[in-house]
């Protein structure tokens, strides 16, 4: 049985976690709107940069000579694995949930004999990992000194990913990062970028109005898009994975936050039983010792 | 017969303009410049640093665009560019850091003719810029 002074230090000191995360989750609140705006302003982007892709990839003919980058070395051996988390933790199961898709898809590659190769981008992932898959993370990436998320960043990362592509360092790449659904719901997903998985759902293949002119021919403007989409994948990843976190902290917070009121008003009820039972064992001490005179 | 289409103006960040009042449309494609007017024929074509001008009915917008992407498709023109900034608030230092880093780029000596050539092309535009 604790004593009255011990219950009285927990009470307050839960009390002033409760202010903590209580004042995370506003926080949290204040810059998830400001994510979900960003990476609602930044679809456009990538949905065109899309269609044009698609429009283009249609009117390739010869796909022996299409951009490796579209249609792959046409071997799968080496996977690279770019796995975006956050660069902070206290929110919820957002790197768990990344981190764990990620590691399904790597025991696949190693138990298929193929080689993975990983990089990480958020310093989180990269704690997670290391324990596990240390010799297999090429490149950490973080970006923690940047406050917003900007396409500069997600550029650099695009520009390793393509050197290493040039390099003959890898065959597939795949990235993971967690889609923003809601506020309460993130998924994970596991999307590949190169070679660019075409969509298989064909559903506007009605018209034969891909006649588009070209400047200069469709090679020449493959190969400089490609790269491009790489990065704007990229950064399209990182902006619902900033919505996420920011959803993601928000509602674990929450919780925090309620589960530490019930935890206080626990302790309070323990606390005045506690406090009541002493008075009423004084007052038996009384009543009884003025009895026996 | 109205003789005015869409343009769309879009960088990763946000949509950086969007307008259905123009009616002509000079974008500095790489092979040269394209003026884009209403029925033009489906095109997709990429940029070279230079200024796109957007002549709307009330007036004449001009910006300056590194690279990108331009498609012209059912009268809308969509420009996808991740450097853009309007001609009227140009930032003076960012015109001579720009200029600084391009020089220095071109003064490698491992680069193909085709970057240099849009180097070249690049540090010309801009010094126009910040001329005017």
């Amino acid at each position: 049985m604790p004593s009255l002074d011990d219950l009285r230090k927990r009470i307050t000191s839960v009390k002033s976690t409760q202010k903590i995360t209580k004042a995370m989750k506003m926080v949290a609140a204040a810059k998830l709107r400001k994510a979900q705006e960003n990476a609602e302003k930044g679809r456009p982007y990538s949905e065109k940069m899309n269609n044009v892709i698609l429009n283009l990839s249609k009117s390739i003919t010869d796909k022996e000579n299409a951009p490796k980058l579209l249609v792959g070395t046409g071997e799968e051996k080496v996977h690279l694995c770019i796995v975006l988390t956050a660069d902070r933790g206290l929110c919820g199961g957002f790197n768990t949930n990344i981190i764990k898709k990620a590691k399904s898809y790597f025991e696949k590659i190693i138990s298929e004999n193929k080689t993975l190769k990983i990089i990480t981008v958020g310093s989180k992932g990269y704690d997670q990992l290391k324990r596990q898959y240390k010799s297999y993370i090429v490149e950490n990436i973080s970006f923690k000194e940047s406050k917003n998320i900007n396409y500069f960043d997600a550029d650099k990362v695009g520009k390793i990913i393509i050197e290493k592509f040039e390099k003959n360092e890898f065959d597939v790449c795949a990235i993971f990062y967690n889609k923003f659904k809601n506020v309460i719901t993130q998924i994970p997903q596991e999307q590949q970028i190169v070679p660019l998985n075409e969509n298989k759902d064909d559903k506007d293949d009605s018209g034969n109005d891909n006649d588009y002119e070209f400047e200069p021919d469709e090679d020449e403007i493959l190969s400089n898009l490609l790269p491009k989409n790489i990065s704007t994948q990229i950064f399209k990843a990182m902006l619902e994975n900033s919505a996420s976190e920011q959803g993601s902290r928000m509602t674990a917070m929450d919780n925090a936050t309620r589960n530490a009121g019930e935890l206080v008003d626990r302790l309070t009820i323990e606390y005045n039983r506690s406090r009541q039972a002493a008075i009423t064992k004084e007052l038996i001490e009384i009543i009884s010792g003025a009895e026996s005179l | 017969m109205s003789n005015l289409f869409n343009i769309d103006i879009v960088n990763p960040e946000q949509s950086f303009l969007s307008k259905d009042n123009v009616f002509e449309v000079v974008i500095p494609a790489v092979e040269g410049e394209i003026g884009i007017l209403k029925d033009h024929i489906p095109i997709i074509s990429f940029l070279k640093p230079g200024i796109i001008r957007v002549f709307s009915e009330s007036e004449e917008q001009s910006f300056y665009v590194e690279d990108g992407i331009v498609e012209f498709k059912d009268n809308t023109l969509s420009v996808l560019t991740s450097s853009i900034f309007d001609l009227k608030d140009t930032d003076k230092n960012f015109v001579s850091e720009s200029i600084s880093s391009a020089e220095a780029e071109l003064s490698k000596d491992n680069i193909d003719d085709q970057k240099r050539f849009l180097l070249n092309h690049k540090v010309e535009v801009l010094k126009f810029i910040s001329i005017n």
